[in-house]
């Protein structure tokens, strides 16, 4: 992996916490040029450092019922690929957000969102476990998200300071 | 018998004010109470008018108290707080400052910088010496000084100096009189710091003149660019000066009220005679929260200054656009802009900032000698409520010139 210099960290972590910084705001608060941060980022964008630039959105807060599961995998690994090639097959799956590889008592960590229950059941029973190389899965159904990304979406640390003070 | 409006009286009736203490009589209320008065009860309005980080003290900090808590740790310490809160002390100050105090009897934390500085006037005054403050500056010494008997002798500093402090400003204050200097760098409002050369001939007068010296450095981790240089760091300083400090700052912990004071034995213990007859101690559990700070603190701490770097730079270039002459701050959060060009006082133009265009500002004309056709910003506020801010301070700039030329 590249070494990812001091600008490009800095500019990582101001995108990180809004994506619609301007280059010139970031060159502001960052003290350097505007040309050096517009290099940096299409660098990055092009290296797929910066994959994409995406909204956090709390869906509780819309009327739109979606659930989300997290479901723990042991699999066997394929000789020669090892967990790459089952990896591929379930994350292609487009109910599938998110797919790690654990170290612990189980081998992927697989995250489903459907419209209800019954549609994450399906895909788990239709599409994941009948996979040859699944032995087993278990399915957690998330209640509530408290904190994404570093990002708290209740956040009840208001800013109570006094208009004026010494 | 005082006035009571409830029962009518048929004694002569004598004022409440008679009974009160001349010198607290004599000190005037806060100017920048007066501004908070006029604020205060608006909801819209964006605030560059707060002394105090836009960060919640850090989870650790605030959990290690909530756990002590739990544990029941909420007796008295000893005088002069927690023993290893005041090695935690030393040790923090030896490692970024090159000082070297004896937590045993050369450290006392207190209630809070302000309380520090209170017991070192207090310990130090006979009634009327004359205490030299640099000014502009935080609001409070000269009426404290007042209030401990003393004679507050102002030292103007100017932008062109970049308010720093000179030898020869300062020699031309001193008079047989003279017993206490006050400094305050970084500087509360000027974000002014002081390097090594700048301190060596003020050394040099404090020498010569037997001061004692009380530095102020709440704002020493609030240093961009270039590392703080502790006044009592210089040779033969050490034993004459009082260094205040705390972790409010530093640490976002204003409404903790830690702080602490480092000085030679003898002052400390003078000190600590006045604290333990005072306020016994500073609170438990304050205490516990400032050592779990400065034991694990410094990575979020690293990350704070970080960000006040950034909005500086921000409301630096933004203060400029919007036509502000504005010298570059290398220390605390506020940035100190010139409004003299805009023919208006600092006080007017912070009255028609905040009514016309809801954003508070402090006038500088409250922070004494050198303040006037000056207003302080605190950038210690979020990204997008600073642009905001700057762009209507640029329109009251553009505003104000404006209405000079159609009078012209």
């Amino acid at each position: 992996m590249e070494q990812v210099n001091e600008l490009k960290r800095k500019v990582l972590e101001l995108l990180k916490e809004d994506a619609r910084r301007t280059p010139e705001l970031l060159a502001t608060l960052l003290g350097a040029e505007e040309e050096e941060v517009k290099t940096a980022i299409e660098q990055m964008e092009k290296e797929h450092v910066i994959v994409k630039y995406a909204t956090v959105v709390n869906w509780d807060k819309v009327d739109d019922e979606r659930v989300t599961a997290l479901i723990e995998v042991q699999i066997t690994p394929e000789r020669g690929r090892g967990f790459e090639g089952i990896a591929e097959r379930i994350y292609l799956y487009p109910q599938v957000k998110s797919v790690y590889l654990m170290s612990g008592a189980y081998d992927l960590l697989v995250e489903v969102e459907g419209r209800n229950l019954r549609e994450v059941a399906n895909f788990v029973s239709e599409k994941l476990s009948p996979i040859d190389s699944v032995l087993s899965t278990k399915t957690n159904f998330t209640l509530k998200k408290y904190k994404q990304d570093g990002i708290i979406f209740e956040d009840h640390e208001e800013d109570n300071r006094l208009m004026i003070s010494p | 018998m005082f006035t009571n409006k409830n029962q009518p009286s048929g004694e002569q009736s004598k004022s409440m004010s008679s009974y009160l203490s001349p010198l607290v009589q004599q000190i005037q209320p806060s100017g920048i109470r007066r501004f908070f008065d006029l604020a205060a009860g608006s909801k819209d309005i964006i605030s560059l008018g707060v002394g105090e980080p836009d960060f919640k003290t850090p989870w650790h900090v605030r959990e290690a108290c909530v756990y002590s808590l739990e544990r029941g740790f909420t007796g008295y310490t000893s005088n002069a707080g927690m023993p290893e809160l005041r090695e935690g002390i030393a040790n923090y100050l030896h490692a970024r400052f090159n000082l070297d105090y004896d937590p045993a009897n050369q450290i006392i934390t207190t209630v809070g910088g302000s309380e520090a500085i209170d017991l070192a006037l207090r310990a130090l005054i006979s009634p009327g010496d004359e205490i030299l403050i640099p000014e502009p500056c935080y609001i409070s010494y000269s009426p404290i000084t007042a209030i401990g008997g003393g004679v507050p002798v102002g030292i103007e500093t100017f932008g062109k100096d970049r308010f720093k402090l000179t030898a020869e400003g300062l020699e031309a204050k001193i008079t047989p009189r003279s017993k206490i200097l006050i400094l305050c760098y970084p500087s509360n409002p000027t974000g002014a710091i002081m390097s090594r050369e700048d301190w060596e001939p003020i050394a040099k007068v404090v020498e010569k003149h037997d001061l004692i010296v009380i530095s102020d450095e709440i704002y020493a981790e609030l240093t961009y660019g270039s590392n703080h240089v502790s006044f009592a760091s210089l040779p033969g300083m050490m034993d004459r000066t009082i260094l205040v400090s705390g972790f409010s700052k530093a640490f976002a912990m204003t409404g903790w009220r830690m702080g602490y004071a480092c000085g030679h034995p003898e002052l400390i213990s003078a000190m600590l005679k006045i604290h333990q007859y005072t306020v016994m101690c500073a609170p438990s559990m304050g205490q516990v929260a400032a050592l779990e700070a400065l034991t694990n603190g410094m990575e979020e701490k690293d990350r704070m200054v970080d960000s006040y770097n950034q909005r500086r730079r921000l409301i630096v270039k933004g203060l400029r656009e919007a036509g502000l002459e504005c010298h570059e701050p290398q220390g605390a959060f506020y940035a100190f802009p010139s409004i003299a060009g805009t023919g208006l006082t600092s006080d007017e133009f912070a009255k028609r900032l905040l009514r016309e265009f809801r954003v508070a500002a402090v006038p500088g004309s409250v922070f004494g000698l050198g303040g006037e056709g000056y207003l302080r910003c605190s950038y210690a506020t979020s990204v997008s409520q600073l642009n905001e801010a700057l762009e209507r301070i640029g329109a009251l700039v553009a505003l104000l010139k404006k209405e000079r030329e159609n009078k012209a």
